[in-house]
């Protein structure tokens, strides 16, 4: 597995630059990642989805569905993907330091 | 010289069929000489590597992707499947081997101007290894990898004005019959509503908001050559309701022997002289056909519509003139709980453009499954947890006896409030004045 390092913290990914722990999370990871995902400025929106898909997993042991992240955040997806171009799994679950989305993608 | 020994493969080399091995290694040789000097953005032998991690698999009865793979382009959630080899060292070239959709063409007519176009940028860009078609109609680009993807996309969009496919929770990419393009049963224009629906609901396609995958098909006729009752979420299968067409001169030249039977179907066979009597009459499940002095009859208040007849006379037997479709719904593979096909939802609904009529059912569907669908709950499964009666509601469509195969066996009967007098709400106190405890 690669190893990268950002700002003097090291992250271990896979090839798709997923966290391999998401005890690995830090906010330095999001500015590392931002750029790749075709963020140029990180805004509250961008913070507000990126710590509710944090919560939810905490407290669930999933990614939310879709239609739970829209009610939630208020966003619809249209919103979601004008945050994130990659999509609410590409995109936002990999800055928040989920796992990989799995299944039938 | 090939990169990898493969003796395993190479016995598929014999045989008459068209050997998967003697092309791919055909794509090794042409890329080795490189005649035209492309300047290949991942490696040259990529399908070498291939064919070496294929043998790998054929010895030891194991795949060696890895799990999984979340790549794309921006702006969209799906589109590409990405893919990883197990064994990056000893198979470099397919290292990454992440697999692109390109939305078809309805009923996948090509000009090979644009094959020759997609070719060179899937040669220049990609393995140079393809899927003519995936099955849900995807044209199918097999491997290349992560830093290619926007410049395929780009390529595609800007020069060749076409889109990706579908993958992941969304609407998959819609595919049809050849329809009216060249099939005399067609009852609608299955090209021209594939196209009309992957256009309109192009959101819906590319950036997934579903519990779970969807799927259009569209069949022309109850024939199904595109199998949408078994391989769609939402069936749209077409036919007719008015009356078969016949033309009694056709049905005695068949009965005289002067065209074949099924168009000479069963022509690589002596199936002994042809018998109007034996083969269509006794075999329509309807029972609903006479011929007699010469003169084929049809009750068509109790034709189904099944096809039958027609396939075996199409010279003489028509479809009718007043034509439109049928919508199914639910179709989906095993996982989880158990294999569906559709079930009947609309028997009859007009199939014009701007096809409102169609799209409203499509759009009452999803509203009501986005929200009450289960993570990862196919139709077909909602369906079966919320029971067909709420479909017909979110639908607005009333009960029909043609909802059904039969009628239930249990008296497991939920009645709504408001149909019953007086309502759930009692008390026990007014009951026991006329029964002691
Ligand atoms: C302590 C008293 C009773 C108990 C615990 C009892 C329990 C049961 C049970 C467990 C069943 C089977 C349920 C099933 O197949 O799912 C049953 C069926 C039945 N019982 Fe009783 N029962 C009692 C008294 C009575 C009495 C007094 C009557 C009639 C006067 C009666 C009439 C019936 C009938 C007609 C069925 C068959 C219902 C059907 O086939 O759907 N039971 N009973
Ligand atoms: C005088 C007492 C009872 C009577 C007369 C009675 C009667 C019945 C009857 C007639 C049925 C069949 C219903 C049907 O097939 O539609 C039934 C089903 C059943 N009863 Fe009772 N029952 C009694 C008490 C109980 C008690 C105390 C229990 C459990 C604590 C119980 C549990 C069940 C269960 C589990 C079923 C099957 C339900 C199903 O298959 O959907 N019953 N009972
Ligand atoms: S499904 Fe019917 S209309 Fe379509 S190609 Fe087959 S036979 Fe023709
Ligand atoms: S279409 Fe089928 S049911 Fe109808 S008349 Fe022909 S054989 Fe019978």
């Amino acid at each position: 597995m690669a190893v990268v390092e950002f700002k003097g913290k090291k992250f271990e990914v896979d090839e798709d630059g997923f966290l391999q722990r998401f005890d690995d999370w830090n906010p330095e990871w999001v500015e590392y990642v931002k750029e790749s995902e075709g963020i140029k400025e990180l805004t509250d929106n961008h913070q507000k989805v990126i710590e509710f898909l944090q919560d939810y997993y905490k407290k669930n042991g999933i990614a939310p569905m879709v239609r739970i992240l829209s009610k939630v955040t208020g966003f619809k997806l249209k919103e979601i993907y004008e945050l994130f171009p990659s999509g609410p799994g590409k995109g936002a679950c990999k800055m928040a330091g989920l796992p990989k989305p799995t299944g039938c993608v | 010289m090939a990169k990898h020994k493969t003796p395993l493969l190479d016995q598929l080399e014999s045989g008459p069929w068209p050997s998967f091995v003697s092309d791919i290694k055909q794509e090794c040789d042409s890329r080795a000489k490189n005649a035209k000097g492309v300047d290949y953005q991942i490696p040259a032998d990529c399908p070498d590597d291939l064919l070496g991690v294929l043998e790998m698999s054929y010895v030891d009865g194991e795949t060696h992707w890895k799990h999984g793979g979340i790549v794309g382009v921006f702006g969209y959630g799906g589109g590409v499947i990405g893919r990883y080899c197990d064994q990056p060292q000893m198979f470099p070239g397919v290292a990454h081997f992440h697999t692109v959709r390109v939305n078809q063409p309805s009923g996948l007519y090509y000009k090979t101007d644009f094959l020759r176009q997609l070719c060179d940028l899937w040669e220049l860009r990609g393995s140079g290894l393809t899927n003519m078609h995936g099955s849900t109609g995807d044209i199918v680009l097999l491997g290349t990898t992560t830093p290619q993807l926007e410049e395929i996309f780009f390529e595609l969009t800007h020069n060749m004005n076409n889109d990706l496919g579908g993958s992941g929770s969304n609407l998959r990419t819609p595919s049809c019959c050849l329809g009216q393009s060249r099939c005399e049963f067609a009852c609608i224009d299955t090209q021209q509503l594939c196209y009309d629906l992957t256009n309109t609901y192009q959101d819906e396609l590319h950036r997934p908001a579903f519990p779970y995958k969807f799927k259009f098909k569209i069949d022309g006729c109850p024939n199904g050559c595109v199998a949408a009752i078994a391989r769609s979420d939402f069936s749209i299968i077409g036919t007719w309701r008015d009356e078969i067409r016949i033309d009694q001169k056709v049905v005695a030249a068949y009965a005289g022997g002067e065209i074949k039977p099924n168009a000479g179907a069963h022509a690589g066979r002596d199936w002994g002289k042809f018998d109007i009597q034996k083969e269509v009459v006794e075999r329509c499940p309807s029972g609903c056909i006479r011929y007699e002095g010469g003169k084929l009859e049809i009750n068509n208040k109790e034709c189904v519509r099944c096809m039958h007849c027609i396939n075996t006379m199409p010279r003489a037997l028509r479809i009718g003139n007043d034509r439109g479709a049928s919508i199914l719904c639910g179709a989906k593979a095993p996982i989880l709980d158990g294999p569906q096909m559709s079930s009947l939802l609309v028997p009859f609904i007009k199939a014009e453009e701007p096809y409102s009529e169609i799209k409203e059912v499509i759009e009452n569907i999803w509203d009501w499954w986005m929200e009450e669908g289960k993570n990862r709950e196919r139709l077909g499964e909602t369906m079966k947890r919320l029971s067909f009666q709420k479909l017909l509601d979110v639908t607005n469509i009333k009960a029909d006896a043609r909802h059904v195969r039969e009628p239930r066996h249990n008296p497991y009967i939920f009645w709504k409030e408001e149909e019953v007098t007086g309502g759930w709400k009692r008390e026990i106190a007014d009951y026991r004045k006329k029964h002691q405890k």
